[in-house]
């Protein structure tokens, strides 16, 4: 049994099946894109339990009892309005081709809830486990920059 | 009020909701109802002779379908067309072997596909393939290029002489009387080894065939679907009209993604067809090291021959071109880079020739730059060498040699890979290098901070260069406009885009002709039933030559508009304004018309029309230029070195760039951006590293290493407009334009910044490790 963007889904697999595949081909969340399956280009980045995973590095039933976030949940099944980091990613141009781009927006979502105003460098280094190969990753800093802008700092 | 401008905006792009929240389809999401599977088994031999493969074990296996080898293929198997026949230059040999679409008796590369497995799911597909008997005989394998054209050396295809794949010579002037008049002679060996285009997206084609219907549907990662169908048309001996191919959001070109054909094109479709089933394959990421064409891999002998001043008199070079186990591309590789070499300089006599050889390596084809990069990695390396000889500053060298303004259309007298003559067609180059140098406070920098720091005991650098590009060939692209009744624009183009924003910037050529809102025009691209006539998305030529085809149809349907609504309000044409979708005459907003309106009006249903009336408010039209427009720029950095470390860190990146006419500068920023990350990779960190016996040591992303958001450093772009006569809108490419300068520039970079006597950097890529070489050999 897992929760994936809120629904919970009950399904016998393969202990060999990916979680990625699961996502993809059992549920139809394409959302999901694999670009290596070995773990460094970071496009199937998912969260589990809010916290960013490969998710082509983990088996589907690691995932059981657990609650996975995809791409596709971050507006609502993908009908509703921009999440603001996807906005954000829109207004700096922070994507091309668009393929590497919802697992920068899965790794970068945890990042920014833990780290709302980043500087530059840390944006970068929390980058830096997602490849891209269109945008030179400088768009991509801008809009989460962008992004860190309109969270409101915390009264201290 | 007039059509608001369109063109020259920065734009937010029309296609990225659908990008942002995973909606888009890229084509391994394809999935249908009883959906086949495919892995292929690939050689592990660079070069063997393949004696038997046996799959009766495989085709026993539970939920395998079909496994298929070169002998299952009948009349079906023959090798695939040569896609880019070589120009008309005189003296030229080329010897054409294209690959075939599984290796029958010999394995010439590894990777090469011996077997196709289909099954119901990729698991059982790939465990399929360790069921199948392989017997091959291994023999020497062509790996290096010197060697592979010694006498005695293996063949690589054993009909032809040797390993011999093309040999040309092209020659402007008369290069040895000018060496005559020479006061200084440089004359180096450069080496530029191969990369990867490592586009995220992997490759996949998925295959439906509807017996109903007769009509075969491809979803294709492809660059060019209107040639893949038309040649699945001819293959499948189908009518063009019963073939569809798609090319729906592609996650990365960068060349690759146009072959004629790959393997798995023509068999994914054919399996659809004999099986009556969809099928589906999608590469992975370690096949794609192997089974994707990859560049680079060039020897240059370069010899530059200067008059004191530091003008050249000429410049020689002898240079070898790995064109890996087959050569469907044809010659384009090595004519880019004969041709770009020749960069934004006068260089009045100039002998260029260059032998291509056949290697038991993955085929090689154009990766962004697409061999320009070569070409400018020469003439850039021999002036910094040129200069430092004649104590001339490294600017001032290329200044007094750059083309002036009043010298184009400038002919170049060789021919370019379009098989045009290679001419300039506009350009204005020392206002460009300029504005670099003010930008990175070049001279500030080399008279007093440079000093200053290297008295500190930094190792800090400046490099600059220059370079040009030919973009925007034909021979033509298409589009065709339509408003629909409810107002919306539809523009269909037959181009595919992976990532170029032409949903965006095509919208915003034909919303500003129209007077609509860019989310008013509705982009189809890449796919041939909405469009048929193309070539593809290459050699930066969207924008360029796609554009101005959708320019020209939005101008055709403005007519027809300004016609019907001439008669509707009962107003000249020369009054009439189209501004916010609708149609008014001039001083009158208030009483106007829609073009929604007008398209119904367009479409009548009963009644009489005028003979000779089309319906709707629709055009087609066609753009083909008479030959390629050059883009041009110059880039600079600054790095700092640490010997001890090799480590290089780019302080500024600054890039001026000339495109003509931009269409979109936000576009135009973000295609440079990438390029130049594309560039430092292929500098500093990406290189396939083959052994001798033609292995593939480094064939994954933990070991290619494509830099990430902590290599890449902040680029500083500034546009300059000198337009292009040879398109309506002045346009010229820009999509390879970031990758081309920047192994030159790194290269100049860290040279100065080591400052060391009897280092010479003469090869790309480097790496930390053989930049720690290069410096302890020059200790």
């Amino acid at each position: 049994m897992v929760t994936v963007n809120g629904a919970r889904y009950e399904r016998t697999v393969e202990p060999r099946l990916l979680l990625s595949d699961f996502l993809r081909n059992e549920l139809g969340l394409t959302g999901t894109h694999v670009g290596c399956e070995h773990g460094v280009c970071g496009a199937c980045t998912v969260l589990l339990d809010g916290e960013a995973v490969r998710s082509c590095l983990m088996f589907a039933v690691q995932a059981d009892g657990h609650a996975v976030t995809t791409v596709e949940g971050l507006t609502d099944g993908g009908g509703g309005p921009l999440h603001p980091l996807q906005a954000a990613f829109h207004e700096a141009h922070g994507l091309q081709c668009g393929f590497c781009t919802p697992g920068i927006l899965m790794t970068l979502v945890p990042f920014l809830r833990d780290h709302p105003h980043p500087d530059e460098r840390e944006i970068r280094e929390a980058l830096s486990g997602n490849l891209c190969r269109c945008t030179g990753y400088q768009n991509i800093v801008a809009a989460v920059r962008l992004a860190s802008d309109g969270i409101p700092t915390p009264d201290r | 009020m007039e059509s608001r401008r369109q063109i020259g905006e920065r734009v937010r792009r029309t296609e990225d909701a659908r990008l942002l929240t995973g909606r888009a389809l890229f084509v391994d999401d394809v999935r249908l109802d009883g959906m086949l599977h495919v892995a292929f088994l690939r050689s592990q031999h660079a070069h063997a002779r393949l004696t038997g493969v046996d799959a009766t074990a495989a085709r026993a296996r539970p939920g395998v379908v079909a496994v298929y080898t070169a002998a299952d293929l009948g009349d079906y198997w023959r090798p695939g067309p040569l896609l880019v026949p070589p120009p008309p230059i005189a003296g030229l040999v080329f010897n054409a072997c294209t690959q075939v679409p599984l290796a029958k008796e010999k394995l010439r590369h590894v990777g090469e596909p011996m077997a196709m497995v289909v099954a119901e799911s990729r698991y059982l597909a790939e465990d399929a393939l360790d069921d199948i008997v392989v017997e091959a005989e291994p023999l020497p394998a062509v790996v290096d290029l010197e060697a592979a054209l010694a006498k005695g050396a293996p063949r690589v295809h054993e009909h032809l002489p040797s390993n011999l794949a093309a040999h040309a010579v092209q020659r402007k002037g008369d290069y040895a009387r000018a060496k005559q008049r020479a006061h200084t002679v440089i004359k180096r060996r450069f080496r530029y080894d191969r990369g990867a285009s490592a586009a995220i997206e992997n490759r996949a084609v998925a295959a439906q065939w509807d017996p109903r219907a007769e009509e075969l549907t491809v979803w294709d990662t492809t660059q060019a679907p209107i040639p893949i169908r038309n040649g699945l048309a001819q293959l499948l001996g189908l009518l063009e009209s019963q073939v569809r191919v798609v090319a729906p959001f592609v996650g990365g070109g960068f060349g690759p993604k146009i072959m004629m054909y790959y393997p798995e094109e023509v068999l994914v479709p054919w399996a659809a067809m004999k099986l009556g089933r969809p099928v589906k394959w999608t590469e992975d990421r370690q096949e794609n090291f192997f089974a994707t064409t990859q560049e680079r891999g060039q020897i240059h002998d370069a010899e530059i021959t200067l008059d004191q001043s530091g003008k050249i008199l000429g410049v020689r070079d002898v240079f070898l071109h790995d064109t890996g186990a087959y050569d469907p591309y044809g010659l384009t590789v090595p004519i880019n880079s004969q041709c770009t070499l020749l960069g934004p300089y006068e260089i009045p006599n100039y002998e260029s020739e260059f032998t291509a050889v056949f290697t038991n390596k993955t085929i090689v084809t154009p990766v962004r730059g697409a061999g320009r990069q070569h070409g400018v990695f020469v003439i850039e390396r021999l002036l910094d060498f040129a200069a430092k000889e004649l104590g001339i500053d490294r600017a001032e060298i290329r200044r007094r040699n750059l083309l002036r303004r009043d010298q184009f259309p400038f002919n170049n007298e060789i021919l370019f890979q379009d098989s045009a003559p290679l001419t300039y067609d506009s350009g204005d180059y020392e206002p460009a290098l300029d504005q670099a140098l003010e930008l990175i406070d070049y001279h500030r920098f080399v008279r007093e901070e440079q000093p200053r720091l290297r008295t500190a005991g930094r190792h800090v650098g400046i490099g600059i260069v220059c370079y040009v590009e030919g973009t925007g060939i034909g021979p033509y692209e298409g589009a065709r406009v339509t408003v629909e009744p409810g107002g919306r624009v539809r523009l269909a183009t037959g181009v595919g885009t992976q990532g170029q924003g032409h949903f965006t910037a095509f919208a915003q050529i034909v919303a500003e002709v129209l007077g609509v809102d860019v989310a008013d025009v509705h982009v189809i691209t890449g796919d041939t039933r909405e469009f048929h006539w193309g070539t593809g998305t290459f050699a930066s030529r969207g924008a360029v030559v796609a554009g101005s085809a959708c320019q020209a149809a939005a101008l055709r349907v403005r007519e027809k508009i300004l016609e019907l609504a001439s008669h509707e309000l009962e107003a000249s044409k020369a009054d009439l304004v189209l501004a916010g979708g609708s149609v008014h005459v001039r001083g009158d907003p208030g009483a106007g018309i829609t073009l929604g309106a007008l398209a119904v009006k367009a479409n009548p249903l009963r009644g009489a029309v005028r003979p000779g009336t089309e319906p709707g408010l629709e055009a087609t039209a066609y753009f083909g230029p008479d030959r390629g427009s050059t883009a041009s720029g110059v880039h600079a950095m600054l790095v700092e070195v640490d010997p001890e470390t090799a480590q290089v860190e780019i302080r500024r990146y600054v890039v001026v760039h000339d495109c003509g006419r931009v269409i979109n500068p936000m576009i135009v920023d973000g295609q440079i951006h990438g390029g130049v990350a594309h560039g430092i990779g292929n500098a500093f960190y990406e290189q396939l590293v083959y052994d001798e016996d033609g292995q593939l040591l480094n064939a994954s992303f933990m070991d290619y290493l494509l830099p990430t958001a902590t290599d890449v450093p902040r680029v500083e772009t500034a546009h300059r407009e000198t337009p292009s006569p040879l398109n309506p809108m002045g346009a010229k490419g820009v999509g390879e334009a970031g990758a081309i300068p920047t192994g030159a520039l790194f290269a100049q970079a860290v040279e100065d910044a080591l400052g060391r006597t009897g280092l010479e950097i003469c090869e790309i890529p480097l790496s930390p490790s053989r930049l720690f070489e290069l410096i302890e050999e020059a200790r």
